[in-house]
């Protein structure tokens, strides 16, 4: 009986993608509730929380990141279907976004520029190498995307991936509390801002505060992955590499 | 609920296909999200030849079911930190503070623009 040896009950379970995906639902769930029930903390953010309680799983069960993924993976695939659902919000708000079609445009390229920009000033000023700054230069954009424009420009996938979703939880943390405190109302512009800087994750929160603001951040996400393509070249080259 | 996440599939599929077709630097996904969108323009003006199942409410509450959940799906991306803890050790400092810093620039660099754009737009109107 499997019973008899708890051990190789563990080795079993733990190479299932059933427990992995198991436990990456849960630690959500539960860093979801901790974020409802402080009212959308700024602090309180539900994915900086799974990730680190997951990561401590892992470490603790030495457990290797592909056999995590093995499960997460279901979850993952998720991210292509959510985008393309991001034209229903989109769809339902279309007047007011066309409206607005020149000012979104106007953040877009200089939103953009600055992301890029200062983001890769600031790493190589502080010492960070070449490929590290290829990684980290489209930080801004949606992780599948970020991850094509980083490795063809020499930088690790894996490592575009993490700093994409460090930058989407660091912008999803700021955005509240900063447009607050420049007393700054309008939804359309707030979620514009959230969408560009913080893409996805940035997205999320928006839609959490405001669904108007959620709608902008979804169309921001959408044109920065296009600029970005192109920007990030441009900006490497500028820099001297 | 089928019809409605083949409808989302085949957006994505259609996108994912374009861009890698013509060899675009669009993603898949963005691609799809357009598609999805022109589609839904498109439907109203022949809502009365589909069937039901894609001219009810169905796609709309299926969509916002998956974006409900829309940081859920950042998560196994994001435990791949697990992997880079050396590069982490290594420039930690600066990727920190070159993340922390650019997204406070970005954030104030996009609704700086936005806002002044549309209040010049505004007056130019008025």
């Amino acid at each position: 009986m499997i019973g008899d040896n708890p051990f190789a009950l563990w080795v079993y379970l733990s190479h299932t993608p059933l427990l992995w995906l198991t436990v990456t639902l849960a630690a959500y769930w539960a860093a979801d509730r901790v974020s409802v029930a402080s009212n959308r903390h700024p602090l309180a953010n539900p994915v900086l929380h799974a990730v680190w309680i997951i990561g401590a799983i892992l470490t603790l069960t030495g457990t290797a990141y592909p056999t995590y993924f093995e499960g997460a993976q279901f979850v993952h695939f998720l991210l292509g279907p959510a985008t393309v659902a991001l034209a229903i919000p989109l769809y339902e708000n279309r007047a007011t976004v066309m409206k607005a079609l020149v000012p979104m445009l106007a953040a877009l390229v200089v939103g953009s520029f600055v992301a890029v920009v200062s983001a890769v000033g600031i790493a190589q000023l502080l010492g960070a190498p070449g490929p590290v700054l290829a990684a980290l230069a489209p930080k801004s954009v949606t992780a599948g995307v970020a991850m094509g424009i980083g490795e063809a420009l020499g930088g690790d996938p894996a490592l575009t991936a993490v700093l994409v979703i460090l930058t989407g939880i660091v912008g999803a943390m700021i955005v509240t509390p900063l447009m607050n405190g420049l007393h700054i109302k309008d939804w359309r512009a707030r979620g514009f801002a959230a969408g560009l800087a913080a893409h996805g994750i940035g997205t999320a929160h928006a839609f959490h505060i405001n669904p108007l603001a959620g709608t902008f951040a979804g169309i921001a996400l959408g044109l920065n992955a296009l600029f970005t393509a192109a920007l990030v070249p441009l900006v490497l080259a500028l820099f001297g590499r | 609920m089928i019809a409605s996440l083949i409808v989302i599939l085949a957006c994505q599929l259609a996108g994912e296909a374009l861009a890698r077709g013509f060899g675009l630097a669009v993603p898949g996904p963005v691609m799809g999200m357009a598609l999805l969108f022109a589609l839904l323009l498109l439907r109203d003006r022949v809502s009365r030849h589909l069937p039901a199942a894609l001219s009810d409410d169905a796609l709309v509450s299926t969509g916002q079911g998956l974006l409900t959940h829309l940081s859920l799906l950042f998560i196994p991306a994001g435990v791949g930190v697990v992997q880079n803890l050396g590069v982490f050790a290594q420039y930690g400092v600066a990727l920190g503070v070159a993340v922390i810093v650019s997204s406070l620039l970005a954030l104030l660099a996009t609704v700086g623009t936005f806002l002044l754009v549309a209040r010049l737009m505004e007056r130019t109107s008025a």
